[in-house]
């Protein structure tokens, strides 16, 4: 069990039974997830922007690197400084020496799914550096001493009741269980920690390769705060979230800001090019910006490489049914829901979260509502199969790369047409399958299969799981042996007396008489 | 060695209908044939309502779904290859359920490779979930059933998501008078899942719980969908919780609305999905 991990359990399966017994998240949830649905599924209103939001992102990923390079250049040219980082471990060793150099004893963070990533707060607080969350969902999971459970709304896990428990802690005297009193007494709670700040950490929405500007979408005024009132502003960056220009955030954040919460547009949107200038009044002295790899670019050019066009916008958590009963600590990762799923093998090399693609009823709720067209259920499926022999998971490259296409008798506009790959790529990579790395699983479907690719096979072995099942009666049983993975909570229903295909047989030896009856 | 298509020949003749309507082979599906196979025969009773010859190929076994779910590409696309050459000599293919015709159409193309792929763009064509060939290639919804009941509808996930069966379902109930009642979060799903249902039964019983206590706040008297797997989850959900209507595939309550001529009750399963006889058929807790 990780850190700040609540719901305990060594595996999806245990920790998703304990959040399921868990009254007091069961009532959280319940209060929540309608709204959560309906903010998700308002990303459906505008299918052209999604689709024109899909290809922005798939062009960044058909030159990945070569973006890097040109954000990289306009963020020295407006005076920031970029670091590159391969790993958590990299990006945590610059951001605690940058914060050591500039003698910084308190760092205050606007949300960041980045800085969970790398685990950042629990470097600064071992370098003896005071790191103060301060989204009132943060903030609060941080008192807690807990993790995010959703990556819009950290604490949404929580009762009302439970955080306004954990803010007393904080507080002179126990504070009302009300929303208003709460916030405002964060609001005052936090103001001298920005103030004696002399560093600000911040996450990355989007950083755009033509002017080298970064843009941080919040709603609660304090990644303004961060990344203007300290000294210092760092920004941790996955390198995925580059866009290629400035132009794009007119389509992407809109996008964003409806799939993750339903807003036509967040209460604070931070558009930052460099540093404060001379003459300017505000913002930090120096701006750094941390390019964090961990393997993504090891994903670019495989069949997982839609994932990197993911925008965090929570859409496909809000919209998932166990992600809405089990909550985001069940997942034991940074991040949950079915992006989570994918991701969490895919950043860690299949060392995390290999049980969590089969997590999922493939309902396909995440895919539908995915508001840049990533196949998150084909996604899970291929990850089952990658996932079924030990050992870390390398993703085979697959070959299909195809321009960039228009509509016929249309012009091309900027970052238009380019397709998704993964949805059409094929499910089967031959050869991709390690080999001498077999599962058991994987024999057991290859047998199967053929067997059950002969009609004879096919009627054979039925007939022999109808005689194991209790010689064929029809109905209902309580539990049968080897079937507790249903039987607990389900009735377990028997095979039919008779088979569609012998009544068939059986109709047609009765010739006419018995067609266009309903008695056979 | 066996023709791959079994003796679909003799199929043919079988359920050979001379007054010339179009033709449909029959996919019953694997979980149909032996688990609810009254679903099957509701089928053929409702294409044959609207006119429409039904034959079975023999030779049909599985869509080869387990495998693709489990991430097992390659007998996932033997179990496809086989259903190609099954279904090769029909002009059309209608399965009563959503998810088994979903497989062909979501995922054959990508599991096959060079000519078998052509094979299955051919077969996608021309496969259909019994509602959508109905209502969509026929333009038929009135079959003249008729019922007397409300009933609510479950968008089962993968023939409202991968088929976009839209309203087709509802099209033919309230053609048939039945009564709608609108279920809360109708394309949510009720947990099934295929292997999920068993690696993570406790996830998948409270999703059942989310649908059968929606399902019982309308008041109807059935939850109807289109894919038995997921009826027969909710079913031995509802057998120890008591909540909610009676699962039942749209096949099965419409077919029960078709003038009888023998005067026989089509199912032979007391107490099965789609049966009738159930011990809980009271209608739910909505009655």
């Amino acid at each position: 069990m990780s850190h700040g991990i609540v719901t305990p359990g060594r595996t999806f399966a245990e920790r998703s039974r304990a959040a399921l017994a868990d009254p007091e998240l069961q009532g959280a949830l319940a209060n929540l997830h309608r709204r959560l649905y309906t903010a998700g599924a308002v990303a459906e209103t505008n299918p052209e922007l999604r689709q024109r939001a899909a290809s922005i992102r798939r062009e960044v990923l058909v030159d990945l690197d070569g973006w890097l390079d040109r954000l990289e250049a306009s963020l020295e040219r407006v005076g920031a400084v970029v670091h590159r980082a391969a790993t958590p471990a990299d990006a945590r060793t610059i951001i605690v020496g940058l914060a050591r150099e500039s003698g910084a004893k308190t760092v205050v963070k606007s949300k960041s799914m980045a800085s969970e990533e790398i685990n950042l707060g629990d470097a600064l607080e071992r370098a003896g550096i005071e790191t103060v969350e301060t989204d009132l969902g943060e903030y609060i999971v941080q008192v807690a001493g807990e993790r995010p459970s959703h990556m819009i709304t950290p604490a949404i896990h929580k009762t009302l009741d439970q955080v306004a428990a954990v803010l007393s802690t904080r507080a002179t005297g126990p504070l009302p269980a009300e929303r208003e009193p709460l916030a405002a007494w964060t609001h005052d709670h936090l103001r001298p920690a920005f103030l004696r700040a002399e560093m600000g950490i911040s996450g990355v929405n989007f950083a755009a390769a033509d002017t080298g500007t970064i843009t941080i979408v919040t709603n609660e005024g304090n990644g303004r705060l961060c990344t203007t009132w300290p000294r210092i502003h760092v920004a941790v960056m996955p390198i995925e979230k580059v866009i290629p220009r400035f132009s794009d955030l007119a389509t992407l954040l809109p996008l964003l800001t409806r799939s993750a919460t339903g807003q036509a547009m967040s209460n604070y949107l931070s558009m930052i090019t460099g540093p404060r200038r001379d003459g300017e009044v505000d913002g930090p002295d120096e701006l750094h910006v941390v390019f964090l790899d961990n393997n993504r670019r090891a994903l670019v050019g495989t069949a997982y490489e839609d994932m990197l066009a993911c925008i965090r916008c929570g859409a496909c958590l809000n919209v998932c049914p166990v992600y809405r009963r089990v909550s985001g600590h069940a997942y034991d990762s940074v991040y949950s829901g079915p992006m989570g799923k994918v991701l969490t093998p895919l950043l860690s090399r299949g060392a995390e979260g290999r049980d969590l693609p089969h997590a999922s009823t493939l309902c396909g709720a995440c895919t539908e509502v995915c508001p840049v067209g990533i196949p998150l259920a084909d996604m899970l499926v291929r990850l089952r199969g990658d996932l079924s022999a030990p050992g870390p998971l390398v993703p085979a490259p697959i070959s299909t790369r195809s321009s960039p296409r228009a509509e016929p008798g249309r012009r091309r506009l900027a970052g238009e047409g380019y397709p998704t790959r993964a949805a059409a790529a094929a499910i089967a990579t031959p050869g991709a399958r390690r080999r001498g790395a077999l599962s058991i699983s994987h024999l057991g479907f290859a047998t199967w299969s053929r067997v059950w690719a002969s009609p004879t096979g096919y009627r054979m072995t039925a007939a022999l799981g109808r005689r194991i099942a209790g010689r064929t009666t029809g109905g209902w049983r309580h539990g049968l042996v080897g079937t507790s993975g249903w039987a607990a909570t389900r009735d377990l229903p028997l095979p039919a007396p008779r088979t569609f295909r012998r009544r068939w047989a059986e109709r047609g030896r009765n010739g006419d008489v018995g067609r266009g009856t309903d008695s056979w | 060695m066996e023709h791959p298509s079994g003796d679909a020949d003799g199929a043919k003749s079988r359920g050979g209908d001379a007054r010339g309507g179009p033709a449909v082979a029959l996919f019953v599906t694997c979980v149909v044939d032996q688990l609810a196979p009254d679903v099957g025969v509701a089928a053929v009773r409702l294409l044959e309502a609207a006119g429409v010859r039904v034959e079975f190929p023999t030779g049909q076994t599985c869509c080869g779904q387990p495998a693709s779910n489990a991430g097992e590409p390659e007998a996932a696309a033997r179990l496809a290859r086989h259903m190609i050459e099954v279904f090769a000599p029909y002009d059309a293919v209608v399965a009563p359920s959503g998810s088994c015709a979903a497989m062909v159409h979501h995922n054959y193309e990508r599991l096959l490779t060079g000519s078998d792929r052509e094979r299955a763009r051919r077969l996608t064509a021309k496969t259909f979930e019994l509602c959508q060939y109905l209502v969509g290639e026929l333009g038929v919804t009135d079959l003249g059933a008729r019922l007397d009941a409300t009933v609510t509808v479950h968008d089962a996930c993968h023939g409202l998501r991968n088929l976009g069966l839209g309203e087709a379902p509802r099209e033919l109930l309230t053609a048939a008078g039945a009564t709608l009642a609108p279920l809360a979060d109708s394309e949510t799903c009720c947990g099934f899942g295929g292997a999920f249902s068993v690696e993570y039964g406790d996830i998948a019983a409270a999703l059942a719980d989310d649908k059968l206590s929606h399902a019982s706040a309308t008041g109807a008297d059935f939850l109807v969908s289109g894919d038995v797997a997921c009826l027969l989850h909710l079913e031995g959900r509802r057998r120890r919780t008591g909540t909610g209507p009676r699962p039942i595939h749209i096949a099965e309550l419409l077919a029960r609305g078709l003038p009888t001529t023998t005067g026989a009750a089509d199912s032979e399963i007391a107490g099965h999905v789609g049966g009738p006889g159930t011990s809980r058929d009271s209608g739910g807790s909505g009655r």
